[in-house]
């Protein structure tokens, strides 16, 4: 099998790995040192997309399962041991080779680097932590790597993944335990959670010494997971417990959604259906809601405990506390304004500032080119006050997306 | 009428040296015509140079305003140079007004640098470098057509991420090279003057194709931050449209086809052998513990923290619960609440590692505040269903003395709840005659807010642990 015919069956077992994030690390880059020898490689911060695919996902590191064999069964998975697709298995140099010509292209940010189970966990992550050292250590790669983590790969193995990663990660997959025991039999909810916190525990270590001149590097990226939604029953509401559960024991720097999506091959046991992609806009919204903007998962997981599909989770809130608006935004504390629909953080932030300047009214929230028909309804300025629409049973339907004409055949 | 002729469109230490000079003299902004270089001869003879104007006295900006300026000079906008300098005007009066960030003017300056960051980032994310063979090696080459005058502002990139290559980065407008050593800029040229092809596409583009997944088709979310200006200097871009069109057509195929048998020959792995111990053993009832599910609390928490030390300990010191780090480690009395236990013990000259310690309750109870968890009292019916575990953690023991931390511990330990403050430092026993005492949980001494109270209990809570070593070498 040739470089071009593994590159497709190898990015093709990846792509349901949502996560693409290349952003977040330590600061490394390889200007000439002393020695007047430039290396390759670098990350700033701020991650770069360097490309999307028509499914509007950013493409920023180079993607791929090490092999897409694989030992485990798990049923929503194109990789599963018993599905036929065709398998592939890449070396570690040609790994290696790949990301650096890639690499010094400009098509990518790094390398994320997954794989499937073989033999048993410390082989298969022996062979993952592998690429990484021959990148970091034999060719000076200072680009970012992202590499998944094998639940019960060796305390050592962990450790090198951490000293030679930007990013680890462990897909929690499923938002029960009843549902991964059915799906996802060799998996286990406690052996992932096990190894989560010896990360957490890991990486709280390497940032509570990263002031000393040796402390010993680990992910300075942190951990991530994630989760599967609409492969079992899972309400929105249990899904955003998990997630936030997740966040305050893990400290994982991000909890990605993947909408069960159709996969070739699929088990005749998890039929394949379109994948639920307005449902995973909401949840992740609903999260951004709980890291960034002070609620918590019972405030928005909806009485139902599904989130509706129709407007985004904090509209969802703000038409079921009516009572907690108008928010006069002249007056009100960070907290209060960010439970206005259509309000950012940033724009948040930056109307405080501003408003030490002058008294808000509704050609300046213009000028920040806001959704003024979502912010209005909620809010008092210097002209404007919204009482009479607030108490209108017609706001709601007001503020819910028309649905969209019916196109007739002609 | 002041004419001030700029050296180039992103010359913005021209920029600031004019601007200087006609703020401080109190140059109305209406009286100031910008232009670049070249542009300045059809106007005619110029006004006398800037240069000649007396110097004001000297007035400061806030280090932002230069940022904004060295970044919003830089767009393709003409009218850029006289909006800048009506703001250094205005903050020559009122330093702070940049901060009025709704204001028509900040507003329009810092669209004019977002639109400059973006194309800058846009760059970064874009250029495509091509390998070519030169007679000093390989270098690699690329053309890029960028909306505003940023080649010198994003070339300093390239020099950190791509140090030990040789490269050119060339545009309509300016070219950037970097040998190695040194970065250098010279004149734009024509697109003919780059590479046409680099054999590593093909490769890129069968990335490009198999990465896309045809059931989440959102080519609009795609265009938003992949605009078509760019397409036509990415490779992959040629794949988009028939992508696109056979989208719909494969994601169907996959929904409708039918289920195939599986595999007949699955890849076999190696389970890891599930861990075993003697049956009575501690060991065992520690495994047996593992994946104890006799109250809700298993559900939230990481995993099950078991007691742990010798099996011949003479003491055996009881905790209410696993706290945050203990949760994560699975091992008891290891976080901040441990640490002052130790401290304790070996002041009291009790050997930690001869000792049994364990909690009453064996998950930890929480809930979860962002990136934290705020620690919850077991209750009732938690403590009662963990009594279980370490009532047979106790005949497995048979210690010569028991110690309660706590009143969690003491409940555990007793079935019944007592204020602790009743039963502090007296001669207790357990219902088997086992000899038990009483004392605070070292987390109490980590919550008293008072220095001087903290020192007093932590005197307490010494005496009661010579206590216990006193009575562990009697019995």
């Amino acid at each position: 099998m040739n470089l071009r015919e593994k590159l497709t069956i190898l990015a093709d077992a990846a792509k349901y790995d949502a996560s693409c994030a290349s952003s977040g690390s330590d600061r490394k880059h390889a200007a000439p040192g002393p020695d007047g020898k430039g290396g390759i490689g670098s990350t700033e911060g701020m991650g770069i997309c360097h490309s999307y695919a028509p499914d509007g996902r950013c493409i920023s590191l180079l993607k791929i399962l090490l092999t897409n064999a694989c030992s485990f069964d798990c049923l929503y998975c194109v990789n599963r041991a018993s599905s036929n697709v065709p398998r592939a298995r890449f070396t570690v140099a040609e790994v290696v080779k790949l990301t650096l010509d890639f690499y010094r292209r400009n098509y990518i940010e790094g390398l994320f680097l997954s794989s499937g189970i073989l033999r048993d966990p410390d082989y298969t992550m022996e062979q993952v932590v592998a690429v990484a050292r021959s990148l970091r250590v034999e060719h000076g790669f200072r680009g970012y790597i992202h590499l998944k983590t094998i639940p019960e790969a060796s305390e050592a193995l962990i450790t090198e993944a951490g000293l030679h990663a930007d990013r680890l990660s462990i897909n929690i997959e499923l938002p029960t335990e009843t549902a991964l025991k059915a799906l996802a039999p060799e998996k286990s909810v406690p052996s992932i959670r096990r190894t989560m916190g010896r990360l957490r525990l890991k990486l709280d270590e390497a940032k509570s010494e990263q002031h000393l001149k040796h402390a010993p590097r680990f992910a300075p990226a942190g951990q991530s997971t994630q989760m599967i939604v609409g492969a079992d029953a899972a309400t929105d509401r249990s899904i955003l417990d998990l997630s936030a559960n997740l966040y305050g024991s893990y400290g994982l720097k991000r909890v990605y959604y993947s909408a069960f999506s159709p996969i070739p091959d699929a088990s005749r046991k998890l039929p394949p259906a379109a994948p639920p992609l307005l449902r995973e806009h909401r949840l992740y919204q609903a999260d951004w809601l709980l890291r960034f903007y002070g609620f918590s998962a019972d405030e928005i997981g909806g009485a139902s405990g599904m989130l509706d599909l129709d407007i985004d989770p904090k509209l969802a809130w703000a038409l079921g506390h009516r009572d907690r608006f108008p928010v006069d935004l002249n007056r009100a504390g960070r907290e209060t304004m960010l439970r206005v629909p259509g309000l950012g953080a940033k724009t948040v932030d930056r109307l405080i500032v501003a408003r030490r300047h002058r008294t808000l009214r509704r050609e300046d929230l213009g000028r920040l080119r806001l959704p003024l028909g979502k912010i209005l309804p909620f809010v008092e300025l210097g002209d404007h006050r919204p009482t009479r629409l607030l108490d209108s049973d017609r706001l709601a339907a007001m503020l819910r997306p028309r649905p969209a004409q019916i196109e007739l055949p002609f | 009428m002041h004419r001030v002729a700029l050296a180039g469109p992103a010359d913005f230490s021209g920029w600031r040296d004019a601007a200087r000079r006609l703020a401080r003299q109190g140059v109305d902004p209406a009286d100031v015509a910008w232009m670049v270089d070249g542009e300045a001869d059809l106007f005619g003879a110029l006004d006398p140079p800037i240069a000649t104007l007396p110097e004001g006295p000297a007035f400061a900006v806030p280090r932002g305003f230069l940022e904004l300026a060295e970044t919003a000079i830089l767009h393709v906008d003409p009218e850029r140079f006289a909006l800048l300098y009506r703001m250094l005007c205005r903050l020559k009066t009122d330093h702070d007004a940049l901060e009025d960030r709704v204001d028509p003017l900040v507003t329009r300056l810092g669209r004019l640098a977002k639109a400059v960051y973006r194309d800058i980032h846009k760059m970064h994310a874009f250029v495509r470098f091509r390998s070519v063979a030169t007679e000093a090696g390989e270098c690699f080459v690329a053309w890029f057509e960028p909306e505003h005058h940023i080649v010198e502002a994003a070339a300093p990139f390239f020099v950190r991420r791509f140090a030990s290559m040789r490269w050119s980065i060339l545009t309509p407008e300016r070219c950037a090279h970097w040998d190695g050593s040194v970065l250098r800029f010279s004149d734009g040229v024509d697109r003919g003057a780059a590479p046409d092809e680099d054999k590593l596409e093909a490769l890129w583009c069968d990335y490009y194709a198999a990465i896309f997944n045809p059931a989440r088709l959102k080519p609009q979310a795609m265009r938003s931050e992949m605009p078509k200006k760019y397409w036509r200097n990415l490779p992959e871009a040629s794949l988009i449209d028939s992508l696109i069109r056979s989208a719909a057509t494969r994601s169907a195929e996959m929904v409708q086809h039918a289920p195939s048998a599986p595999n007949r020959s699955p890849q076999r792995g190696r389970a890891a052998p599930a861990p075993t111990a003697p049956a009575g053993s501690l060991e065992a009832l520690r495994l047996e513990a593992a994946d104890c599910r006799r109250c809700p609390l298993f559900a939230d928490a990481t995993q099950t923290v078991f007691g742990e030390g010798p099996a011949d300990a003479a003491i055996v010191f009881v905790g209410e619960q696993p706290g945050d780090q203990e949760d994560l480690a699975g091992r008891p009395f290891v976080g901040p609440a441990g640490q002052v236990f130790d401290v304790a013990l070996q002041e009291a000259g009790i050997d930690r590692g001869a000792v049994y310690v364990t909690n009453a309750v064996k998950h930890f109870k929480f809930v979860p505040r962002g990136r934290r968890r705020l620690h919850q009292k077991p209750n009732m019916g938690e403590i009662k269903a963990c009594r279980w575990w370490l009532e047979q953690e106790l005949v497995l023991l048979r210690p010569r003395l028991v110690v309660a931390l706590g009143v969690t511990a003491l409940t555990g330990l007793r079935g019944t709840a007592a204020p602790l403050a009743s039963v502090r430092g007296q001669a207790l026993t357990l219902a088997d005659g086992t000899p038990l005492i009483a004392t605070v949980h070292p987390s109490f001494l980590l919550r008293l807010p008072d220095e001087k109270e903290k020192a007093r209990e932590a005197a307490r809570f010494l005496e009661d642990l010579r206590r216990v070593a006193a009575l562990a070498k009697a019995a």
